[in-house]
Protein backbone atom coordinates (compact mmCIF):
# COMPACT_ATOMS: atom_id res chain seq x y z
CA UNK A 1 0.00 0.00 0.00
CA UNK A 2 2.06 3.07 1.41
CA UNK A 3 5.51 3.23 0.54
CA UNK A 4 7.33 1.63 2.90
CA UNK A 5 10.54 4.26 2.50
CA UNK A 6 8.70 6.99 3.84
CA UNK A 7 8.27 6.48 7.30
CA UNK A 8 11.97 6.79 7.37
CA UNK A 9 12.38 9.72 5.54
CA UNK A 10 10.00 11.40 7.56
CA UNK A 11 12.03 10.91 10.60
CA UNK A 12 15.12 12.70 8.70
CA UNK A 13 13.26 15.36 7.98
CA UNK A 14 11.45 16.24 11.64
CA UNK A 15 14.18 19.23 11.97
CA UNK A 16 12.21 22.59 10.21
CA UNK A 17 12.51 21.72 6.65
CA UNK A 18 9.53 19.30 7.54
CA UNK A 19 8.06 22.00 9.17
CA UNK A 20 8.37 24.74 5.97
CA UNK A 21 7.15 21.94 4.03
CA UNK A 22 3.77 21.71 5.68
CA UNK A 23 3.28 25.09 6.17
CA UNK A 24 4.06 25.60 2.57
CA UNK A 25 1.75 22.60 1.24
CA UNK A 26 -0.97 24.35 3.58
CA UNK A 27 -0.85 27.38 2.06
CA UNK A 28 -0.75 25.97 -1.26
CA UNK A 29 -4.12 24.87 -0.42
CA UNK A 30 -5.13 27.99 0.68
CA UNK A 31 -4.35 29.67 -2.48
CA UNK A 32 -5.39 26.70 -4.41
CA UNK A 33 -8.99 27.22 -2.45
CA UNK A 34 -8.94 31.31 -2.89
CA UNK A 35 -8.62 30.33 -6.41
CA UNK A 36 -11.53 28.06 -6.82
CA UNK A 37 -13.43 29.67 -4.97
CA UNK A 38 -13.59 32.44 -7.60
CA UNK A 39 -11.53 35.06 -5.12
CA UNK A 40 -9.86 36.10 -7.98
CA UNK A 41 -12.62 36.80 -10.23
CA UNK A 42 -12.72 40.33 -8.74
CA UNK A 43 -10.27 40.93 -10.80
CA UNK A 44 -12.49 40.79 -14.02
CA UNK A 45 -14.80 43.77 -12.05
CA UNK A 46 -11.64 45.87 -11.91
CA UNK A 47 -10.24 45.58 -15.06
CA UNK A 48 -13.74 46.35 -16.30
CA UNK A 49 -14.04 49.35 -13.73
CA UNK A 50 -10.40 50.49 -15.29
CA UNK A 51 -11.73 50.02 -18.78
CA UNK A 52 -14.73 52.13 -18.36
CA UNK A 53 -12.67 54.96 -16.85
CA UNK A 54 -10.03 55.40 -19.18
CA UNK A 55 -12.99 55.66 -22.18
CA UNK A 56 -14.71 57.88 -19.60
CA UNK A 57 -11.07 59.62 -18.69
CA UNK A 58 -10.61 60.53 -22.49
CA UNK A 59 -13.25 62.78 -22.55
CA UNK A 60 -11.76 65.01 -19.78
CA UNK A 61 -9.65 67.72 -19.89
CA UNK A 62 -5.54 67.00 -20.45
CA UNK A 63 -3.26 66.60 -17.55
CA UNK A 64 -5.51 65.55 -14.75
CA UNK A 65 -6.26 62.09 -16.03
CA UNK A 66 -2.97 60.37 -14.77
CA UNK A 67 -3.78 61.86 -12.08
CA UNK A 68 -6.78 60.23 -11.71
CA UNK A 69 -6.35 57.06 -12.67
CA UNK A 70 -3.15 56.50 -10.15
CA UNK A 71 -5.97 57.82 -7.57
CA UNK A 72 -8.99 56.37 -8.63
CA UNK A 73 -7.20 52.84 -9.50
CA UNK A 74 -4.69 52.71 -6.00
CA UNK A 75 -7.76 53.47 -4.10
CA UNK A 76 -9.89 50.89 -5.73
CA UNK A 77 -7.04 48.19 -5.32
CA UNK A 78 -6.81 49.34 -1.32
CA UNK A 79 -10.68 48.64 -1.31
CA UNK A 80 -11.18 44.94 -3.04
CA UNK A 81 -7.92 44.02 -1.17
CA UNK A 82 -9.40 45.07 1.78
CA UNK A 83 -12.56 43.15 1.37
CA UNK A 84 -10.27 40.53 0.57
CA UNK A 85 -8.35 40.18 3.47
CA UNK A 86 -11.65 40.32 5.47
CA UNK A 87 -13.76 38.21 3.92
CA UNK A 88 -11.56 35.82 3.08
CA UNK A 89 -9.49 36.18 6.58
CA UNK A 90 -12.19 36.00 8.54
CA UNK A 91 -13.43 32.42 7.25
CA UNK A 92 -9.73 31.46 7.03
CA UNK A 93 -9.53 29.46 10.70
CA UNK A 94 -13.65 29.84 11.45
CA UNK A 95 -14.46 27.39 8.29
CA UNK A 96 -12.67 25.08 8.96
CA UNK A 97 -13.63 24.40 12.03
CA UNK A 98 -17.40 24.79 11.33
CA UNK A 99 -17.00 22.35 8.91
CA UNK A 100 -15.00 20.19 10.99
CA UNK A 101 -12.30 19.81 7.89
CA UNK A 102 -9.71 20.57 10.75
CA UNK A 103 -10.19 16.95 12.24
CA UNK A 104 -8.41 15.31 9.64
CA UNK A 105 -5.46 17.91 9.63
CA UNK A 106 -4.54 18.09 13.11
CA UNK A 107 -5.16 14.40 13.46
CA UNK A 108 -1.64 14.52 11.12
CA UNK A 109 1.44 15.71 12.02
CA UNK A 110 0.55 19.62 11.63
CA UNK A 111 0.47 21.98 14.81
CA UNK A 112 -1.68 24.60 14.92
CA UNK A 113 0.57 27.40 14.44
CA UNK A 114 1.82 25.52 11.26
CA UNK A 115 -2.18 25.55 9.77
CA UNK A 116 -2.12 29.39 11.27
CA UNK A 117 1.04 30.62 9.77
CA UNK A 118 0.13 28.51 6.57
CA UNK A 119 -3.42 29.72 6.08
CA UNK A 120 -2.45 32.97 6.11
CA UNK A 121 0.63 32.66 3.70
CA UNK A 122 -2.03 30.99 1.50
CA UNK A 123 -3.81 34.67 1.67
CA UNK A 124 -0.84 36.79 1.40
CA UNK A 125 -0.06 35.14 -1.51
CA UNK A 126 -3.69 35.23 -3.21
CA UNK A 127 -3.65 39.44 -1.95
CA UNK A 128 -0.10 39.36 -4.20
CA UNK A 129 -1.80 38.16 -7.45
CA UNK A 130 -4.68 40.62 -6.76
CA UNK A 131 -2.52 43.59 -6.28
CA UNK A 132 0.29 42.66 -8.94
CA UNK A 133 -2.27 41.96 -11.80
CA UNK A 134 -4.29 45.08 -10.46
CA UNK A 135 -1.01 47.64 -10.48
CA UNK A 136 0.02 45.92 -13.74
CA UNK A 137 -3.69 46.85 -15.46
CA UNK A 138 -3.46 50.46 -13.76
CA UNK A 139 0.60 50.90 -15.12
CA UNK A 140 -1.30 49.87 -18.46
CA UNK A 141 -3.90 52.78 -18.66
CA UNK A 142 -1.46 55.25 -18.14
CA UNK A 143 0.90 54.13 -20.61
CA UNK A 144 -2.62 53.86 -22.68
CA UNK A 145 -3.55 57.54 -21.72
CA UNK A 146 0.16 59.44 -22.88
CA UNK A 147 -0.16 57.21 -26.04
CA UNK A 148 3.41 55.56 -24.74
CA UNK A 149 5.99 56.11 -22.41
CA UNK A 150 5.10 57.56 -18.64
CA UNK A 151 7.38 57.11 -15.79
CA UNK A 152 4.46 57.19 -13.48
CA UNK A 153 3.87 53.08 -14.56
CA UNK A 154 7.01 52.97 -12.56
CA UNK A 155 6.89 55.30 -9.97
CA UNK A 156 3.40 54.16 -8.75
CA UNK A 157 5.14 50.78 -7.15
CA UNK A 158 6.53 51.67 -4.19
CA UNK A 159 3.34 52.57 -3.53
CA UNK A 160 1.73 49.40 -4.64
CA UNK A 161 3.72 47.30 -2.20
CA UNK A 162 2.85 49.62 0.64
CA UNK A 163 -0.96 49.12 0.09
CA UNK A 164 -0.29 44.81 0.14
CA UNK A 165 2.15 45.34 3.25
CA UNK A 166 -1.11 46.83 4.86
CA UNK A 167 -3.12 44.30 3.26
CA UNK A 168 -0.66 41.41 4.97
CA UNK A 169 -1.19 43.51 8.12
CA UNK A 170 -4.99 43.83 7.93
CA UNK A 171 -4.94 40.08 7.00
CA UNK A 172 -2.89 38.98 10.34
CA UNK A 173 -5.94 41.35 12.47
CA UNK A 174 -8.54 39.59 10.36
CA UNK A 175 -7.03 36.00 11.31
CA UNK A 176 -6.21 36.34 14.85
CA UNK A 177 -10.03 38.00 15.65
CA UNK A 178 -10.77 34.86 13.18
CA UNK A 179 -9.30 32.41 15.92
CA UNK A 180 -12.28 33.02 18.55
CA UNK A 181 -15.06 34.71 17.11
CA UNK A 182 -17.45 34.29 14.63
CA UNK A 183 -17.13 35.70 10.99
CA UNK A 184 -19.82 38.65 11.60
CA UNK A 185 -18.14 39.77 14.49
CA UNK A 186 -14.68 39.45 13.17
CA UNK A 187 -15.33 41.11 9.83
CA UNK A 188 -16.52 44.06 11.76
CA UNK A 189 -13.60 44.46 14.01
CA UNK A 190 -11.18 44.07 11.70
CA UNK A 191 -12.98 46.75 9.48
CA UNK A 192 -12.92 49.27 12.36
CA UNK A 193 -9.15 48.28 13.25
CA UNK A 194 -8.71 49.61 9.68
CA UNK A 195 -10.68 52.59 9.99
CA UNK A 196 -9.39 53.86 13.00
CA UNK A 197 -5.84 52.04 12.14
CA UNK A 198 -5.49 54.85 9.58
CA UNK A 199 -6.40 57.75 12.04
CA UNK A 200 -3.33 56.49 14.23
CA UNK A 201 -1.87 59.71 14.59
CA UNK A 202 -4.78 61.40 15.82
CA UNK A 203 -5.55 58.87 18.52
CA UNK A 204 -1.92 59.53 19.69
CA UNK A 205 -3.05 63.76 19.54
CA UNK A 206 -6.12 63.10 21.36
CA UNK A 207 -4.90 61.15 23.81
CA UNK A 208 -2.27 64.06 24.80
CA UNK A 209 -5.00 66.20 25.02
CA UNK A 210 -7.11 64.40 27.81
CA UNK A 211 -7.84 65.07 30.72
CA UNK A 212 -8.51 62.03 32.95
CA UNK A 213 -5.72 59.73 33.22
CA UNK A 214 -8.31 56.78 32.08
CA UNK A 215 -8.61 58.57 28.83
CA UNK A 216 -5.09 59.28 28.50
CA UNK A 217 -4.53 55.27 28.59
CA UNK A 218 -7.05 54.03 26.98
CA UNK A 219 -6.53 56.61 24.16
CA UNK A 220 -2.51 55.81 24.14
CA UNK A 221 -2.98 51.91 24.95
CA UNK A 222 -5.35 51.82 21.31
CA UNK A 223 -2.44 53.69 19.40
CA UNK A 224 -0.02 50.86 20.95
CA UNK A 225 -2.47 47.97 19.87
CA UNK A 226 -3.85 48.90 16.79
CA UNK A 227 -2.00 48.55 13.38
CA UNK A 228 -0.59 52.41 12.13
CA UNK A 229 -1.32 52.21 8.94
CA UNK A 230 -0.79 55.78 8.20
CA UNK A 231 2.46 54.59 7.28
CA UNK A 232 1.03 52.78 4.39
CA UNK A 233 -1.12 55.30 2.23
CA UNK A 234 0.88 57.00 0.06
CA UNK A 235 -1.48 56.94 -2.63
CA UNK A 236 -1.82 61.07 -3.22
CA UNK A 237 1.95 61.77 -3.22
CA UNK A 238 2.00 58.97 -6.26
CA UNK A 239 -0.53 60.39 -8.14
CA UNK A 240 1.76 63.00 -8.19
CA UNK A 241 5.07 61.41 -9.37
CA UNK A 242 6.61 61.21 -5.60
CA UNK A 243 8.20 58.29 -4.18
CA UNK A 244 8.86 57.48 -1.10
CA UNK A 245 12.08 57.63 0.79
CA UNK A 246 13.73 54.35 1.39
CA UNK A 247 14.29 53.98 4.83
CA UNK A 248 11.09 54.90 5.61
CA UNK A 249 9.72 51.77 3.44
CA UNK A 250 12.06 50.12 5.43
CA UNK A 251 10.57 50.61 8.43
CA UNK A 252 6.87 50.51 7.16
CA UNK A 253 8.42 46.84 6.15
CA UNK A 254 9.72 46.05 9.93
CA UNK A 255 6.69 47.52 11.31
CA UNK A 256 4.55 44.97 9.40
CA UNK A 257 7.04 42.24 10.09
CA UNK A 258 6.63 42.77 13.53
CA UNK A 259 2.97 43.28 14.10
CA UNK A 260 2.23 39.94 11.13
CA UNK A 261 4.53 37.78 14.04
CA UNK A 262 2.33 39.35 17.01
CA UNK A 263 -0.97 38.76 15.30
CA UNK A 264 -0.14 35.01 14.25
CA UNK A 265 1.71 34.59 17.55
CA UNK A 266 -1.21 35.66 19.57
CA UNK A 267 -3.83 33.38 17.00
CA UNK A 268 -1.56 31.02 17.65
CA UNK A 269 -1.76 31.17 21.12
CA UNK A 270 -5.73 31.04 21.43
CA UNK A 271 -6.17 28.67 18.53
CA UNK A 272 -3.74 26.01 20.43
CA UNK A 273 -6.14 26.13 23.66
CA UNK A 274 -9.26 25.78 21.52
CA UNK A 275 -11.44 22.64 22.17
CA UNK A 276 -12.85 21.65 18.39
CA UNK A 277 -16.19 21.29 18.94
CA UNK B 1 2.59 -2.50 27.29
CA UNK B 2 -0.66 -1.89 25.60
CA UNK B 3 -0.82 0.42 22.41
CA UNK B 4 -3.61 2.54 23.64
CA UNK B 5 -3.93 3.07 28.02
CA UNK B 6 -6.44 5.51 28.64
CA UNK B 7 -6.59 6.20 32.11
CA UNK B 8 -8.96 8.14 34.34
CA UNK B 9 -10.20 10.07 31.54
CA UNK B 10 -12.58 12.69 32.42
CA UNK B 11 -14.11 15.12 29.88
CA UNK B 12 -16.77 17.64 30.83
CA UNK B 13 -18.60 20.12 28.16
CA UNK B 14 -19.68 23.95 28.89
CA UNK B 15 -22.66 24.45 27.52
CA UNK B 16 -24.99 27.58 27.30
CA UNK B 17 -23.91 31.05 26.75
CA UNK B 18 -24.71 33.00 29.98
CA UNK B 19 -25.25 30.07 32.77
CA UNK B 20 -22.70 27.85 32.19
CA UNK B 21 -23.62 24.50 32.84
CA UNK B 22 -21.26 21.37 32.47
CA UNK B 23 -22.00 18.05 30.61
CA UNK B 24 -19.60 15.00 31.79
CA UNK B 25 -19.00 13.40 28.33
CA UNK B 26 -16.92 11.10 29.48
CA UNK B 27 -16.48 10.10 33.53
CA UNK B 28 -13.26 8.33 34.50
CA UNK B 29 -12.73 6.04 31.77
CA UNK B 30 -10.14 3.49 31.96
CA UNK B 31 -8.85 1.04 29.33
CA UNK B 32 -6.34 -0.31 27.28
CA UNK B 33 -6.03 -1.65 23.58
CA UNK B 34 -3.18 -4.74 22.94
CA UNK B 35 -1.46 -4.45 19.91
CA UNK B 36 -2.68 -6.25 16.91
CA UNK B 37 -6.44 -6.64 17.82
CA UNK B 38 -9.48 -5.05 16.53
CA UNK B 39 -10.99 -3.29 19.26
CA UNK B 40 -14.60 -2.43 19.23
CA UNK B 41 -16.01 0.30 20.83
CA UNK B 42 -19.51 0.12 21.27
CA UNK B 43 -22.24 2.69 23.18
CA UNK B 44 -25.43 4.31 22.42
CA UNK B 45 -25.81 7.81 20.94
CA UNK B 46 -24.45 10.18 23.73
CA UNK B 47 -22.53 7.75 25.10
CA UNK B 48 -18.70 9.34 24.61
CA UNK B 49 -17.35 7.45 21.82
CA UNK B 50 -16.10 10.24 19.54
CA UNK B 51 -15.47 12.26 22.31
CA UNK B 52 -12.58 9.37 23.35
CA UNK B 53 -11.21 9.52 19.89
CA UNK B 54 -11.10 13.33 20.03
CA UNK B 55 -9.52 13.69 23.54
CA UNK B 56 -6.66 10.97 21.80
CA UNK B 57 -6.32 13.13 18.76
CA UNK B 58 -5.71 16.04 20.62
CA UNK B 59 -8.88 17.59 19.07
CA UNK B 60 -10.42 18.52 22.21
CA UNK B 61 -8.59 18.70 25.92
CA UNK B 62 -9.36 16.37 28.99
CA UNK B 63 -10.66 17.71 31.79
CA UNK B 64 -8.89 15.19 33.46
CA UNK B 65 -7.24 12.23 33.41
CA UNK B 66 -4.00 10.79 30.68
CA UNK B 67 -3.94 8.70 27.66
CA UNK B 68 -1.19 7.00 26.08
CA UNK B 69 -1.10 5.92 22.66
CA UNK B 70 2.18 3.54 21.14
CA UNK B 71 4.19 4.15 24.45
CA UNK B 72 3.77 8.17 24.28
CA UNK B 73 2.02 10.34 26.36
CA UNK B 74 -0.77 11.79 23.92
CA UNK B 75 0.56 15.11 23.40
CA UNK B 76 4.30 13.66 22.49
CA UNK B 77 3.28 10.82 20.10
CA UNK B 78 4.23 11.10 17.02
CA UNK B 79 0.81 11.32 14.68
CA UNK B 80 2.89 9.85 11.82
CA UNK B 81 2.24 6.34 13.19
CA UNK B 82 -1.77 7.21 13.63
CA UNK B 83 -4.29 7.00 11.32
CA UNK B 84 -7.85 8.80 12.08
CA UNK B 85 -10.92 8.38 10.38
CA UNK B 86 -13.58 11.55 12.06
CA UNK B 87 -17.55 10.63 12.43
CA UNK B 88 -19.33 12.23 9.50
CA UNK B 89 -15.86 13.19 7.87
CA UNK B 90 -16.24 16.49 5.92
CA UNK B 91 -13.09 17.34 3.88
CA UNK B 92 -12.04 20.21 1.44
CA UNK B 93 -14.74 20.51 -0.98
CA UNK B 94 -12.80 22.07 -3.62
CA UNK B 95 -10.43 19.63 -4.00
CA UNK B 96 -10.60 16.28 -5.74
CA UNK B 97 -10.65 13.11 -4.48
CA UNK B 98 -6.84 12.30 -5.57
CA UNK B 99 -6.16 15.70 -4.73
CA UNK B 100 -7.02 15.68 -1.25
CA UNK B 101 -5.19 12.29 -0.75
CA UNK B 102 -2.09 13.63 -2.38
CA UNK B 103 -2.24 16.89 0.04
CA UNK B 104 -2.87 14.65 2.94
CA UNK B 105 0.06 12.46 2.04
CA UNK B 106 2.57 16.07 1.92
CA UNK B 107 1.37 16.41 5.13
CA UNK B 108 3.34 13.75 6.53
CA UNK B 109 6.48 14.66 4.42
CA UNK B 110 6.00 11.77 1.67
CA UNK B 111 8.33 12.64 -1.34
CA UNK B 112 6.24 13.47 -4.86
CA UNK B 113 6.25 9.87 -6.37
CA UNK B 114 5.32 8.14 -3.32
CA UNK B 115 2.27 11.19 -2.54
CA UNK B 116 0.97 9.76 -5.99
CA UNK B 117 1.71 6.30 -5.30
CA UNK B 118 -0.27 5.97 -2.62
CA UNK B 119 -3.08 8.16 -3.38
CA UNK B 120 -4.32 6.22 -6.08
CA UNK B 121 -3.21 2.74 -4.34
CA UNK B 122 -5.36 4.01 -1.42
CA UNK B 123 -8.47 5.19 -3.66
CA UNK B 124 -8.29 1.72 -4.94
CA UNK B 125 -7.96 -0.23 -2.24
CA UNK B 126 -11.42 1.77 -0.78
CA UNK B 127 -12.58 0.91 -4.13
CA UNK B 128 -14.05 4.01 -4.93
CA UNK B 129 -15.20 4.63 -8.64
CA UNK B 130 -11.71 5.35 -10.74
CA UNK B 131 -14.28 7.67 -12.86
CA UNK B 132 -14.91 9.47 -9.77
CA UNK B 133 -10.94 9.90 -8.40
CA UNK B 134 -10.60 13.48 -10.21
CA UNK B 135 -14.11 14.73 -8.78
CA UNK B 136 -14.32 17.60 -6.88
CA UNK B 137 -15.59 16.62 -2.93
CA UNK B 138 -18.58 18.41 -2.82
CA UNK B 139 -20.36 16.74 -5.54
CA UNK B 140 -19.88 13.20 -3.42
CA UNK B 141 -22.21 11.05 -1.71
CA UNK B 142 -21.75 10.42 1.65
CA UNK B 143 -20.70 7.11 1.00
CA UNK B 144 -17.98 7.98 -1.01
CA UNK B 145 -17.07 10.71 1.32
CA UNK B 146 -16.78 8.10 3.70
CA UNK B 147 -14.39 6.16 1.92
CA UNK B 148 -12.39 8.76 1.19
CA UNK B 149 -11.85 9.29 4.27
CA UNK B 150 -10.51 5.78 5.22
CA UNK B 151 -8.49 6.63 2.93
CA UNK B 152 -7.08 9.81 4.53
CA UNK B 153 -6.57 7.55 7.63
CA UNK B 154 -4.32 5.17 6.32
CA UNK B 155 -2.25 7.08 3.94
CA UNK B 156 0.78 7.16 6.43
CA UNK B 157 0.69 3.41 6.31
CA UNK B 158 -0.43 3.73 9.94
CA UNK B 159 0.51 1.40 12.90
CA UNK B 160 -2.93 1.89 14.53
CA UNK B 161 -6.17 3.36 13.56
CA UNK B 162 -8.75 5.13 14.74
CA UNK B 163 -12.15 4.80 12.69
CA UNK B 164 -15.11 6.69 14.44
CA UNK B 165 -18.11 4.73 13.04
CA UNK B 166 -16.26 3.55 9.44
CA UNK B 167 -19.43 2.13 8.16
CA UNK B 168 -21.68 4.48 8.43
CA UNK B 169 -23.47 6.07 5.11
CA UNK B 170 -22.41 2.86 2.92
CA UNK B 171 -24.22 0.74 1.25
CA UNK B 172 -24.70 -3.17 2.01
CA UNK B 173 -21.61 -3.92 -0.64
CA UNK B 174 -19.71 -0.78 0.15
CA UNK B 175 -19.90 -2.08 4.29
CA UNK B 176 -18.49 -5.55 3.00
CA UNK B 177 -15.50 -3.77 1.41
CA UNK B 178 -14.98 -1.97 4.04
CA UNK B 179 -15.24 -5.20 6.19
CA UNK B 180 -12.87 -6.59 4.45
CA UNK B 181 -10.16 -4.04 4.02
CA UNK B 182 -10.65 -3.80 8.05
CA UNK B 183 -10.17 -7.36 8.16
CA UNK B 184 -6.64 -7.03 6.13
CA UNK B 185 -5.52 -4.34 8.21
CA UNK B 186 -4.82 -6.83 11.40
CA UNK B 187 -3.84 -9.33 9.10
CA UNK B 188 -0.97 -6.91 7.81
CA UNK B 189 -0.72 -6.88 11.71
CA UNK B 190 -2.40 -3.26 12.70
CA UNK B 191 -3.88 -2.15 15.55
CA UNK B 192 -7.65 -1.48 14.66
CA UNK B 193 -9.33 1.02 17.60
CA UNK B 194 -13.43 1.26 15.57
CA UNK B 195 -16.81 3.16 16.96
CA UNK B 196 -19.83 1.42 15.83
CA UNK B 197 -23.70 0.69 16.59
CA UNK B 198 -23.66 -1.87 14.21
CA UNK B 199 -23.32 -5.33 16.08
CA UNK B 200 -23.20 -7.75 12.81
CA UNK B 201 -19.87 -5.42 11.80
CA UNK B 202 -18.44 -5.77 15.23
CA UNK B 203 -19.49 -9.34 15.59
CA UNK B 204 -17.51 -10.67 12.58
CA UNK B 205 -14.23 -7.94 12.95
CA UNK B 206 -13.59 -7.03 16.79
CA UNK B 207 -11.58 -9.51 18.89
CA UNK B 208 -12.59 -7.59 21.77
CA UNK B 209 -15.25 -4.67 22.52
CA UNK B 210 -15.59 -2.17 25.08
CA UNK B 211 -19.25 -0.59 26.04
CA UNK B 212 -19.90 2.38 27.01
CA UNK B 213 -22.35 4.06 28.95
CA UNK B 214 -22.92 7.66 29.93
CA UNK B 215 -19.34 8.42 29.59
CA UNK B 216 -18.42 5.60 31.87
CA UNK B 217 -16.93 2.38 31.04
CA UNK B 218 -19.94 -0.48 31.28
CA UNK B 219 -18.29 -3.51 30.32
CA UNK B 220 -15.13 -4.64 28.35
CA UNK B 221 -13.98 -8.42 27.38
CA UNK B 222 -14.43 -10.74 24.26
CA UNK B 223 -17.87 -10.64 22.29
CA UNK B 224 -18.61 -14.04 23.46
CA UNK B 225 -17.91 -13.40 27.24
CA UNK B 226 -20.51 -10.87 26.99
CA UNK B 227 -22.95 -12.33 25.40
CA UNK B 228 -22.61 -15.43 27.30
CA UNK B 229 -23.37 -12.97 30.59
CA UNK B 230 -26.40 -11.73 28.97
CA UNK B 231 -28.31 -15.55 28.13
CA UNK B 232 -29.95 -13.97 25.54
CA UNK B 233 -32.32 -15.62 23.60
CA UNK B 234 -32.16 -16.72 19.87
CA UNK B 235 -34.93 -14.71 18.42
CA UNK B 236 -35.52 -15.27 15.00
CA UNK B 237 -37.11 -13.25 12.52
CA UNK B 238 -38.50 -15.22 9.61
CA UNK B 239 -40.35 -13.30 6.82
CA UNK B 240 -42.68 -15.31 4.59
CA UNK B 241 -44.62 -14.58 1.39
CA UNK B 242 -47.69 -16.53 3.22
CA UNK B 243 -50.41 -15.59 5.71
CA UNK B 244 -51.20 -18.78 7.20
CA UNK B 245 -48.44 -19.67 9.52
CA UNK B 246 -48.97 -21.45 13.16
CA UNK B 247 -50.84 -19.47 15.37
CA UNK B 248 -48.46 -19.72 18.04
CA UNK B 249 -45.71 -16.96 16.92
CA UNK B 250 -45.70 -13.14 16.91
CA UNK B 251 -47.03 -12.24 13.80
CA UNK B 252 -47.22 -9.28 11.78
CA UNK B 253 -48.23 -8.70 8.34
CA UNK B 254 -46.17 -7.08 5.62
CA UNK B 255 -46.86 -5.92 2.14
CA UNK B 256 -45.94 -9.16 1.03
CA UNK B 257 -46.54 -11.84 3.40
CA UNK B 258 -45.93 -11.84 6.99
CA UNK B 259 -43.28 -11.25 9.44
CA UNK B 260 -42.68 -13.82 12.10
CA UNK B 261 -40.80 -13.45 15.37
CA UNK B 262 -40.05 -16.75 16.48
CA UNK B 263 -38.42 -17.38 20.14
CA UNK B 264 -35.91 -20.08 18.61
CA UNK B 265 -33.59 -21.45 16.04
CA UNK B 266 -35.47 -24.66 16.02
CA UNK B 267 -38.85 -23.01 15.62
CA UNK B 268 -37.39 -22.34 12.04
CA UNK B 269 -38.33 -25.63 10.85
CA UNK B 270 -41.34 -25.35 12.04
CA UNK B 271 -42.20 -22.54 9.72
CA UNK B 272 -40.71 -23.90 6.90
CA UNK B 273 -42.03 -27.30 7.62
CA UNK B 274 -45.64 -25.29 7.53
CA UNK B 275 -44.71 -23.07 4.60
CA UNK B 276 -44.29 -25.87 2.51
CA UNK B 277 -47.71 -27.25 2.92
CA UNK B 278 -49.07 -24.49 0.97
CA UNK B 279 -46.14 -23.63 -1.35
CA UNK B 280 -45.57 -19.98 0.24
CA UNK B 281 -41.99 -19.07 -0.29
CA UNK B 282 -39.27 -18.25 2.09
CA UNK B 283 -38.55 -14.12 2.08
CA UNK B 284 -35.76 -14.17 4.49
CA UNK B 285 -34.50 -15.65 7.84
CA UNK B 286 -32.24 -13.90 10.18
CA UNK B 287 -31.33 -14.03 13.98
CA UNK B 288 -32.95 -11.22 15.43
CA UNK B 289 -30.52 -8.96 17.78
CA UNK B 290 -30.94 -6.43 19.89
CA UNK B 291 -28.11 -4.16 19.38
CA UNK B 292 -25.02 -4.55 21.75
CA UNK B 293 -25.84 -1.57 24.12
CA UNK B 294 -29.33 -2.02 24.20
CA UNK B 295 -28.67 -5.40 25.52
CA UNK B 296 -26.37 -3.76 28.43
CA UNK B 297 -28.76 -1.78 29.26
CA UNK B 298 -29.96 -2.73 32.83
N1 LIG C 1 -19.03 20.02 21.51
C1 LIG C 1 -19.84 19.57 22.49
N2 LIG C 1 -20.40 20.46 23.33
C2 LIG C 1 -21.20 20.04 24.33
N3 LIG C 1 -21.49 18.76 24.59
C3 LIG C 1 -20.96 17.83 23.78
C4 LIG C 1 -20.11 18.19 22.68
N4 LIG C 1 -19.73 17.06 22.05
C5 LIG C 1 -20.32 16.05 22.71
N5 LIG C 1 -21.06 16.50 23.75
C6 LIG C 1 -21.81 15.67 24.71
O1 LIG C 1 -20.97 14.65 25.18
C7 LIG C 1 -21.66 13.42 25.24
C8 LIG C 1 -20.93 12.38 24.41
O2 LIG C 1 -21.01 12.72 23.03
P1 LIG C 1 -20.27 11.89 21.91
O3 LIG C 1 -20.38 12.66 20.67
O4 LIG C 1 -18.93 11.53 22.39
O5 LIG C 1 -21.17 10.58 21.81
P2 LIG C 1 -21.05 9.33 20.84
O6 LIG C 1 -20.91 8.14 21.70
O7 LIG C 1 -20.03 9.55 19.82
O8 LIG C 1 -22.50 9.34 20.17
P3 LIG C 1 -22.96 8.93 18.69
O9 LIG C 1 -23.18 7.47 18.73
O10 LIG C 1 -24.25 9.66 18.54
O11 LIG C 1 -21.92 9.38 17.74
C9 LIG C 1 -23.07 13.71 24.78
O12 LIG C 1 -23.87 13.88 25.93
C10 LIG C 1 -22.98 15.00 24.04
O13 LIG C 1 -24.15 15.74 24.19
MG1 LIG D 1 -20.06 9.65 17.81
Amino acid sequence: MTDPSAPVQEQTLSGSPAVWRRVVAIARNAFLEAVRDRVLYNLVLFVLLLIAGAIFLGELSDGQERKIIVDLGLSTMLLFGVFISIFVGVGLVYKEIERRTVYAIFSKPVSRGEFLVGKYLGLCLTLLVNVVVMGAGVSLALLYARRGGDSLALTIWPAIFLIYLELMILTGVALLFSSFSSPALSALLTFLVFIIGHFSTDLKNLASTMESVVGRGLFNALYYLLPNLNNYSYITPAAHGQVPLGSNVLLAILYAAVYIAITIAAATLVLGRRNFK
Amino acid sequence: MSIVEIDQLTKDYEIGFWRKRKVRGLDALSLAVEQGEIFGFLGANGAGKTTTLKVLMRLTFPTSGKARILGEDIDKVSMHRIGYLPENPYFYDYLTAREFLEYCAELFGQPKQARKRNAEDLLSRVRLDEKRWDTQLRKFSKGMLQRVGLAQALINDPEIVFLDEPMSGLDPVGRREVRDLIASLRESGKTVFMCSHILSDIEVLCDRVAILKKGKLAHMGRLNDLRQQQNQENLVEIIVTQTDVPETFVVTETPGGVRIQAPGESDVDVVLTALRKVNGKLVSVQPLRQSLEELFVD
